[in-house]
């Protein structure tokens, strides 16, 4: 019986009822990892022997009986932008190809807690910067469902390792969409919590103000038990929110009697691809049957969400990124003077598109520009978060698909910059607000490519946007397929 | 071109980058490309509008100030790519 296939709630119940042991999973899960991974390349870093480890001192754990988690013994990942202690973390750029971080991020503590299996390190656009994957410095990730296709980004890695069975569950970061562009892409489940809502401490980061961790799961329920597990105050990071966090679990009722769903008209406009309309507007179809009121609503400051963020972020990105000089961490490229060195290491090890992020945030951050660019920037943000509040006086959550197309062809945008960016489009302005949103799985294009669903709650309602996630999943099986993999190692 | 050479040569030593000639015309192209789609900012009515810097409403964070345990020196100069005793080392700063 394969065991890769199944959500980790399903495997933590057959590992307390002593079904099956974590090593057991574990070899099953890193059997389906070696099958695959030639082809999918997830990961950036596979740490067996660690796994190994981990999965016989869960079994300890379980067969006392005592400090049993839910994550205990099961197999997952993590985005190779979140500091694990003493296993490399190198933000798939060759700038910092050999740190090791000497402390966890404050998620890695929770999960750690848990005693799970971590298998490794997965693949990412550099420092989480683009929606492919393939600005990765070492290796593009392909999409399980079709492997000349991109599996999304910048989570590719992870959402790409949960759709081939590579891994049970996996954590990612969203900062304007890359934990569910990503979960859309690859047909599984993504959640990108409330801003705050995780602390940011030990994430890598891009932008700081958008940056969020969240999980990237089989199903619904999963996300809601890791979001138990990662969510909360974080005295490290001052950003995080103190509101109360509730049991997410109990959310997972089947019940949108009342919901009221809004769809904003300007997410269902040009660009957008006819068989990812039609998938979204029959899911919607399906919600008014099961009792929801579906109301047209108006977020009029969508068309400059692209241009807000591809400033904002670039900007934050700009100034996070001077750390990387080639003094305290990371590669170092020599030169006749102190400039030169940090110069040289900048030049040689960012990549093409990290570098023009760069140069586009120090533009609008610089004397002359400033107004224009980036304090009007921050200004729109404030209308465009202003719209969802407005909206949220009418509406309960609202819908939208995640991406305006299926996966794409491997290359078929990467001398485009511009236009990659505005593929964006659904998801960075729920980063702009800080809203909380999810993508599930709702459908197929002709060519068997999957298609997400996204809901988006107001802020610190994570609740609700899971309960209308795990209402429409009990009504199909989308999160129950695997893609057909294997064999061309 | 909203950008000029000139505007690429100082954002670049802002930014710590040579940008080689020979990939100017690119830069210049792409980031002129960007910045004109981001002009449809400027039909937006920003007057009395504040700026956003964090979208969930935060005041300041206040601790103690206390004396707590933090990385010990070893592990913090562990990634270094080059140090001396217990310090981090780069090329000379200053002349003789």
């Amino acid at each position: 019986m394969a065991l890769f296939d199944k959500p980790a709630h399903v495997l933590h119940d057959m590992l307390v009822k002593k079904e099956i042991s974590s090593q057991e999973l574990t070899a099953d899960v890193l059997g389906r990892l070696d099958e695959v991974e030639g082809d999918v390349q997830a990961y950036i870093t596979v740490t067996r022997e660690q796994a190994e480890t981990q999965a016989k001192a869960a079994d300890a754990k379980l067969a006392s009986g005592e400090g049993v988690s839910f994550l205990t013994g099961i197999p997952g990942a993590i985005k190779d932008n979140i500091c694990t202690k003493g296993v490399k973390t190198t933000c798939a750029s060759k700038i910092i190809d050999n740190f090791v971080p000497p402390y966890d991020a404050t998620v890695m503590t929770k999960v750690n807690a848990e005693t799970p299996v971590l298998l490794g390190k997965t693949n990412l656009d550099e420092f989480a910067m683009g929606g492919s994957t393939e600005n990765s410095a070492f290796h593009p990730t392909h999409n399980p469902w079709a492997l000349d296709h991109v599996p999304g980004g910048s989570s590719g890695g992870s959402a790409a390792a949960v759709a081939a069975g590579s891994a049970i569950w996996a954590l990612g970061s969203d900062t304007g969409g890359s934990i569910r562009q990503p979960a859309s892409f690859c047909g599984i489940v993504g959640l990108k919590p409330t801003y705050g809502r995780v602390s940011r401490y030990g994430l890598v980061a891009y932008a700081s103000s958008l940056d969020q961790i969240g999980p990237l799961t089989r199903d619904v329920t999963d996300a809601a038990h890791i979001l138990n597990i990662i969510a909360g105050r974080d005295e490290m990071d001052s950003t995080s929110s103190a509101a109360a966090v509730p049991d997410f679990t109990q959310a997972l009722r089947a019940d949108v009697k009342g919901l009221k769903i809004g769809l904003p008209k300007e997410y269902f406009t040009k660009g957008m691809d006819p068989e990812v309309e039609q998938a979204v507007k029959t899911a919607i179809k399906q919600y008014e049957s099961l009792g929801a009121e579906v109301v047209e609503i108006s977020l009029p400051h969508t068309e400059y969400a692209i241009s807000t963020y591809y400033i904002i972020a670039p900007a934050e990105a700009a100034t996070n990124l001077e750390r990387y000089d080639g003094v305290s961490y990371g590669e170092r490229i020599d030169g006749d003077d102190l400039v030169q060195m940090m110069t040289n290491t900048r030049t040689q090890l960012f990549g093409e598109e990290v570098k023009r992020r760069i140069m586009i945030g120090n533009y609008a951050l610089s004397a002359g520009y400033y107004d224009a660019y980036y304090l009007k920037a921050l200004k729109v943000r404030t209308l465009v978060q202003q719209d969802y509040l407005d909206a949220f006086k009418k509406v309960d959550v609202i819908m939208a698909p995640t991406a305006p197309t299926p996966a794409y062809k491997i290359g078929a945008m990467i001398d485009d910059p511009l236009q990659m960016y505005l593929q964006d489009v659904c998801t960075v302005p729920l980063n702009l607000a800080g809203l909380p949103g999810i993508s599930i799985p709702c459908g197929r294009s002709a060519q068997g490519l999957p298609i997400g669903l996204q809901i988006i709650g107001q802020p610190l309602d994570e609740a609700t946007i899971l309960r209308a996630a795990y209402t429409y999943e009990q009504t199909q099986d989308y999160h129950k397929q695997m893609p057909e993999l294997g064999g061309n190692n | 071109m909203k950008v000029t050479k000139d505007d690429l040569e100082t954002v670049a030593v802002l930014s710590r980058l040579e940008i080689p000639a020979a990939q100017q015309d690119t830069y210049l192209q792409q980031m002129d490309s960007i910045l004109t789609y981001m002009d449809n900012l400027s039909s937006v009515d920003t007057t009395d509008v504040k700026p956003t810097t964090y979208a969930l409403p935060m005041q300041n964070v206040f601790r103690e100030d206390e004396v707590r345990p933090s990385l010990d020196r070893e592990a913090a100069l562990s990634n270094a790519p080059l140090k001396d005793d217990n310090y981090f080392k780069v090329p000379k700063v200053l002349e003789d």
